[in-house]
């Protein structure tokens, strides 16, 4: 073995042990935009879904000179694992955070990752809907979240459908088919019989409907106690979902399932219930072929909330000032209409609900409905919710699975009603 | 992880034999050349094992001993989370459907890829390469896209499978609503995924095979199915341990294909009809914050069971080669 083939062997494993070394610094190293003089070159925001930011921190940039990274996620569930392991190893997190309802309590559980925003903004606290603008205060009183938008309720229905069911077509008249949920099971029954199909898409967007609409205490009480099977409104919720079932008004199909978003197209199911988040999501899965078939009708049982999110600053965000600073800018009434026209978010600040442009806007894709107006009137008219650390889990893991159980014929009532409250206390604690 | 300490290389065999001619000046060099070097070329294995693979399973145990939350508190207990396993409902369920769904998934698949390769084997066949090639392909597709296109063929209002049930007056069935529909549905994409790559491996053992065996035996009269019996599978024994290894670790690791079954949703099913304890062991350590040590508890116990069913596996293989 000569000596220059041993060289290019040590040579080799150097270089194998360089890389090695190098490709773990590289995992190791994050850097850290900071310009000299403590401002800032650069602030993170991380959102999901469509929050309709991308013009309004054009804006931003050109007042403030500090450039805006926005990083979108598509779904909820895949977004809220990135920001748990931004926690839990305590580096990665955006300088501006966006917490949806469901996990915003969960998180509010560990006040720490958060930063107070109550000595770094103004004080908003006469700005925004006021139930709104509690939950985002933290159980010690701290300032946690800025309120971004509220869900609200309404009704999308498919004109065409209808008409071919011998139903009323026009928003007056579909809303006054259902003035209360015992009517809109009794048009359910009507569809059922005139085109041998389900109304509505499946019984647990009408039983989060209903639920959102009873307000109070939801799964938790007050003190965060598991009440899953005490609670009045989840028991209203329930039992109006059974009394769907048993009806046999829907057609079955799991939200966010292949069936469902296949159904808008197909035409499985003739409604469902429409936050105002929900529309886009409509809207896609509809097609462009089907543009003016859907319409916005009111909820029957009056006004309710269903999701909504907050703006928060991790307390690792290097620059928690600015950071509140942004977040205060882009939660305020201008720019809360400006992410309406955008995308849809529907605002919370009182002032941005009294825009005129706000209140006239109609939206094209929903034959023109008037969603500004339906939404907006909605809005003042929600009921305060109380939602505990763990609402989202307790109600995708425990409680829909129940109802569908049950919808699908798998479960009796009172087993179905067992296994809820059973993975309730599980899925509750925290 | 166990299965890179499996494929680990093997420990440094001898070094090169010591150089016959001295070279004072390059003496120390090569001193330490012939000592070190070897354990440079082994060290990126071990530096990134121990990172990516031993780190993370010892800091597993350790968080299985606490009362773990993900991102806040947490507390040490002791044993009770792996107490607490043996009296937890949903983690025997998670167990019955994980090794129902690794037998409905791993036997017809073993059985399969035997016969395909004893098929690629034979010399009479044609484009032999383009077979092997072809049935090697649903190994490279990403296992996301399988699942999500497995998913809508077995969608219950617009599936293909229940079209073709529908033809002969089958009613459609709500594949995620039972157990059984649903074991079926996500064997069949293990299947499909795995079943050519295991004929592979299964081939390259046969071709090992030396020839001069089947021709004894030719010559001594025995039948092809004889052949087949008495040298192909015996020789094929190591192999074959191989193989059903890494089907197990695979099977019982099994993750995304119930996962995207069930819509994302880490509970499998409305009744958990297809949660595996992978799904279980995520739902608990990483979708709960809370439960973070229980869920490394799940995942404890877990590695104890592959490494049971593997080692069970190979007492099995082992006794029938005798």
């Amino acid at each position: 073995m000569s000596v220059t083939t041993r060289r290019t062997r040590l040579a080799a494993a150097a270089l194998a042990a360089v890389t090695a070394i190098g490709g773990l610094a590289a995992c190791g190293n994050d850097d850290d935009a900071t310009e000299s003089g403590g401002k800032p070159a650069k602030l993170v925001v991380d959102t999901f879904g469509e929050f309709g930011y991308d013009e309004i921190v054009k804006q931003y940039e050109k007042d403030t000179g500090i450039k805006v990274e926005l990083r979108k996620t598509a779904q909820l569930n895949e977004y809220r694992p990135k920001i748990v392991r931004a926690l839990a190893t305590g580096k990665g997190a955006a300088d501006v955070v966006a917490l949806e309802e469901g996990i915003l309590n969960e998180f509010k559980a560990n006040p720490a990752n958060w930063a107070d925003l109550g000595p770094l903004v103004s004080d908003h606290s006469k700005d925004y809907l006021p139930w709104k603008w509690e939950l985002g205060k933290a159980p010690d009183g701290r300032l946690i979240g800025l309120p971004t938008d509220v869900g609200s309720l309404a009704v999308c229905y498919r004109r065409d459908l209808f008409e071919a069911a011998k139903l009323p077509t026009e928003r007056d008249q579909v809303a006054a088919l259902w003035p209360d949920w015992n009517a809109f099971i009794e048009t359910g029954k009507k569809y059922r019989a005139a085109t041998g199909k389900g109304l509505l898409d499946s019984v647990t967007t009408a039983s989060s409907a209903v639920m959102f609409q009873q307000g109070g205490d939801l799964f938790y009480d007050k003190q965060d106690n598991v009440i899953a099977d005490t609670s009045a409104s989840v028991k209203t919720a329930w039992d109006t979902a059974i009394a769907m079932a048993d009806a046999n008004i829907t057609a079955e199909t799991a939200t966010w399932s292949p069936e469902w978003s296949a159904g808008f197209k197909q035409g499985t199911f003739a409604a469902t219930f429409c936050p105002s988040w929900m529309l886009g999501i409509v809207q896609e899965n509809s097609g462009p072929e089907n543009k003016g078939k859907w319409d916005v009708a009111p909820v029957p049982g009056g006004a309710g909330n269903w999701g909504g999110s907050w703006l928060a600053v991790p307390t690792q965000s290097k620059h928690p000032k600015e950071a509140a600073k942004l977040a205060e800018y882009l939660t305020n009434a201008q720019n809360q209409v400006a992410a309406f026209k955008a995308k849809g978010p529907l605002p919370t600040n009182l002032e941005a609900l009294k825009n005129p442009e706000f209140l006239a806007y109609t939206n094209e894709y929903f034959n023109n409905a008037p969603t500004g107006k339906i939404f907006g009137d909605s809005v003042a008219k929600i009921q305060p919710l109380h939602l505990g650390p763990k609402h989202q889990a307790v109600k995708e893991n425990a409680f829909e699975p129940a109802l569908r159980s049950y919808e699908s014929g798998q479960s009796s009532k009172d087993k179905a009603w067992e296994q809820f409250t059973k993975d309730a206390k599980t899925q509750g604690a925290f | 992880m166990s299965l890179s300490a499996t494929s680990a290389p093997p420990s440094p065999a001898a070094p090169p034999p010591p150089p016959t001619r001295r070279r004072s000046r390059a003496l120390t060099l090569n001193r330490l050349d012939l000592k070190v070097s070897p354990y440079l070329y082994i060290a990126p294995f071990f530096v990134l094992f121990s990172i990516f693979g031993l780190y993370p399973m010892l800091r597993t145990a350790w968080m299985s001993l606490h009362d773990w939350n993900l991102i806040g508190e947490h507390s040490f207990i002791g044993f009770d989370n792996y107490t607490r396993l043996f009296t937890d409902e949903y983690f025997w369920n998670a167990t019955v459907n994980t090794f129902g769904i690794f037998l409905l998934s791993t036997v017809p698949q073993l059985l399969l890829a035997l016969f395909l390769a004893t098929l690629l084997n034979r010399t009479f066949l044609r484009a032999r390469t383009f077979f092997r090639m072809a049935i090697f392909m649903p190994n490279v597709v990403s296992v996301a896209a399988v699942a999500i296109v497995f998913g809508m063929l077995f969608q219950r209002d617009f599936g293909l499978f229940n079209w073709l049930l529908g033809l002969v007056g089958v009613d459609p069935v709500d594949w995620d609503a039972q157990k059984w529909s649903s074991w079926t549905a996500i064997s069949s994409m293990v299947n499909w995924r795995w079943t050519g790559y295991n004929t592979l491996i299964l081939l390259a053992g046969m071709q090992a095979i030396p020839k001069d065996l089947y021709e004894a035996a030719a010559i001594d009269g025995a039948s092809q199915w004889k052949q087949f019996w008495r040298i192909t599978l015996p020789m094929l024994t190591p192999t074959f341990v191989f193989v059903v290894t890494l089907s197990t670790i695979g099977g019982l690791q099994l993750f995304t294909e119930p996962l995207v079954f069930a819509n994302g949703n880490i509970i499998g099913g409305d009744q958990r009809e297809f949660q595996t304890l992978a799904m279980y062991m995520y739902e608990l350590g990483i979708e709960n914050l809370n439960t973070a040590g229980y869920g490394a508890a799940v995942a404890w116990a877990m590695f104890v069971m592959i490494a049971l069913v593997s080692l069970v596996n190979f007492l099995l293989v082992r006794r029938t080669v005798k």
